[in-house]
């Protein structure tokens, strides 16, 4: 009995193979060779073309270390990618609700489009855009100027606000959908429950509706935060001098430095540290929900 | 506690009324059954009360306090819904104590409210558990536990026992019943169930369309229905229709049936008269009928369902299939395609107004 019950789950797993292998060797290809090679990489003194000389060392991830300056960008990187997961909190939290709770039918699918319109832009069309809205002299200021009474000089192009802007725009439908999944599975009649109980619109809120969303808003920050911390594209175009940050030298060390072993390396100390972070931060949110 | 005023409410979705000039008057301390066929509005009727959806015209008053502008939350009822409702984030504790602590009562008071609750319902040392954990009756004990553990004016239930089981919806009943007298709270229960709302019930509300059919004590509602509806919604009823004579109805073929209660109606107008199954006695003519049965009519068994304590025949006559229930007495079984004698009081015999 024992012996055919083990013969039994093993096969199980057979019939799936075939199913399984395109996946497998999809992740192969496409993340665990490149990825492994970026290792290799970053244990380098120089890339192996051009019949060049190379030889093993640990000097790229001792520059992180060397150098303050990359401890000062990853600092403000993880401040970006915090202010910026904040920020989608903030915003995509109430359209998330709004959207499951509040609206039914065809406005519900009007707004939901409007939410996830910036997934099906080109991003540096997004970017450049926002350049156009932000500068002095674009849209922004030349809108308000028109509305205001006296004379106001808006220009938020090449500062942090801008990089900011940019990056919750880009970002904020990551967190209105997670949000939004995890809003609509809750019941009405919880809410109702709750209210019947004496408690008022803010307390339901409270007590049940953002516990029972936490595992949203933990999967929301998870996918913005970590690409947030890495970005390199909008704190250039819209942060100018101001945009320097861990991702950007990290782009410059590939794109025009060509010292990808040292990029390498400071990739994957970031990798490391958002890693980290994610482990010692969501058992402590789900705690707390 | 208090008493439930329901004056001349409607309430419409769009072109359909949900609620039709409804009024009740729910007493204080009362066990009132509403009952329908899906749709009628009752659940419609019950978010009036607890106040999640306001009605269009017409007044709600709870304990004499008009509450149109009173949201739900200050209204002081509890509410067991269908489907539980219970906080799947919270402790059975939790769940109940969250009406308490919303309040902002002490800890310390706060959780010996909540053991007495949950030793009311039975479920006294269930209080660490998660939702997910207990089964169906318990869940729903859990969700009466904290409806009253808040002390409400009112406890309002939305076909609590419709997930459950045969056997266990009727320890329910019992359980319910039980709490409900011993706190002694105005209770509001909406069923599917007519067997449910006539043994539980004080008074029994029929809803129709939105419209209130026929409101009263169960043995009233059972005993005098005033509508064809009201007579087959709650209960088997055989209906004869035909024209009124003064004390009952004729038939098409001149066949007079006499009914002891009922609206005096004009003789002619049209009319119809309500008997139930088991006051009918059946016989195969050779034994005389009682003497007050002066309603007989002769048919034919189509067809006998034997259920153990009684059997349900159905007789045809004149092209109408009645039905008899025979308690099982031991004594002869009739077969299919039997003539025979059907005959009955006129005090069991309820007239009615054509609807
Ligand atoms: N929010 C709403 N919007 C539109 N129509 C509604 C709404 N709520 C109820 N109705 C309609 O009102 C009528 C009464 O509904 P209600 O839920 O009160 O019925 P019910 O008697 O509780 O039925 P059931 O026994 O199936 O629960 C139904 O025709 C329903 O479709
Ligand atoms: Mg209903």
């Amino acid at each position: 009995m024992a012996d055919q019950h083990a013969i039994g789950s093993r096969r199980g797993l057979k019939p799936a193979l075939p199913l399984l292998l395109p996946a497998y060797l999809w992740l192969t290809v496409a993340i665990f060779l490149p990825l492994s090679a970026m290792v290799f990489f970053s244990f380098m003194t120089d890339l192996p073309l051009a019949g060049r000389e190379w030889a093993f060392t640990l000097d790229n991830y001792a520059a992180f270390f060397s150098q303050s300056l990359y401890l000062t960008l990853l600092l403000a990187s993880l401040r970006l990618g915090l202010e910026v997961t904040l920020w989608c909190v903030v915003i995509g939290y109430p359209a998330a609700y709004v959207l499951a709770k509040v609206l039914k039918g065809r406005s519900r699918e009007a707004i939901f489009l409007l939410v996830i319109l910036p997934f099906w832009s080109n991003g540096l069309v997004r970017i450049f855009s926002w350049a156009m809205v932000l500068r002095e002299g674009g849209i922004l200021d030349t809108a308000l100027n028109a509305v205001l009474p006296f004379k106001i000089n808006i220009d938020l192009m090449y500062s942090y606000p801008a990089v900011i802007i940019g990056l919750v725009h880009s970002y904020v439908p990551y967190m209105v959908l997670t949000c939004y999944l995890t809003l609509q599975a809750i019941d009405d009649s919880l809410i109702e429950a709750g209210r019947s109980l004496g408690a008022s619109r803010r307390q339901v809120l409270w007590r049940v509706i953002i516990p029972l969303s936490m595992p949203g808003l933990i999967a929301g920050a998870a996918l913005i935060f970590v690409p947030v911390v890495g970005s390199f594209m909008e704190p250039r175009i819209l942060g100018g001098r101001t945009g320097t940050f861990y991702g950007t030298v990290i782009e410059d060390q590939f794109v025009a430095v060509f010292n990808w072993p040292l990029g390498a390396a400071l990739s994957f100390i970031l990798l490391a540290v958002v890693l980290v972070i994610l482990a010692v931060a969501s058992p402590m949110l789900k705690r707390a929900a | 506690m208090a008493g439930v005023q329901v004056a001349n409410v409607s309430r419409s979705f769009g072109a359909h009324r949900a609620l039709d000039n409804v009024s009740i008057d729910f007493a204080d301390g009362g066990f009132y059954a509403l009952l329908g066929p899906s749709g009628s509005g009752k659940t419609t009727l019950l978010r009036q009360i607890a106040g999640f959806d306001f009605p269009d015209t017409g007044r709600i008053a709870i304990g004499g306090e008009s509450v149109e502008r009173v949201p739900v939350e200050k209204r002081r009822i509890g509410m067991v819904f269908q489907n539980y409702a219970l906080f799947p984030n919270m402790s059975v504790a939790d769940n109940v104590a969250f009406g308490l602590s919303v309040r902002g009562e002490p800890k310390a008071s706060i959780a010996a409210e909540v053991q007495r609750a949950l030793d009311l319902v039975q479920l006294g040392k269930l209080g660490g558990r998660r939702p997910h954990q207990l089964s169906g009756g318990q869940r729903q004990r859990v969700a009466l536990a904290r409806a009253i553990v808040t002390k409400p004016r009112v406890l309002l239930l939305d076909e609590p026992l419709g997930a459950l089981d045969k056997a266990l919806r009727v320890d329910m009943q019992i359980e319910l019943k039980r709490i409900q007298r011993e706190i002694g709270i105005t209770t509001i229960f909406v069923t599917h169930d007519q067997e449910e709302a006539l043994t539980m019930s004080d008074r029994i509300g029929i809803l129709r369309d939105g419209r209130l059919v026929q409101e009263g004590p169960p043995e009233e509602i059972y005993d005098r229905p005033q509508s064809e509806f009201a007579a087959t919604f709650l209960g088997d009823a055989n209906i004869f229709r035909g024209d009124a004579t003064g004390n009952g109805i004729r038939l098409p073929d001149g066949t007079t049936i006499a009914a002891a209660s009922g609206p005096s109606l004009a003789a002619g107008a049209r009319a119809s008269c309500a008997v139930r199954p088991e006051r009918i006695q059946i016989s195969t003519g050779a034994a005389k009928p009682d003497a007050d049965n002066a309603n007989t009519l002769k048919g034919q068994v189509s067809k006998r369902i034997f259920a153990g304590n009684n059997s349900t025949y159905f007789v045809d006559r004149d092209g109408q299939t009645l039905k008899v229930i025979v308690q099982n007495t031991g004594a002869e079984r009739l077969a299919e395609g039997q003539p025979v004698v059907l005959s009955w009081s006129p005090d069991s015999t309820v007239l009615i107004a054509a609807g």
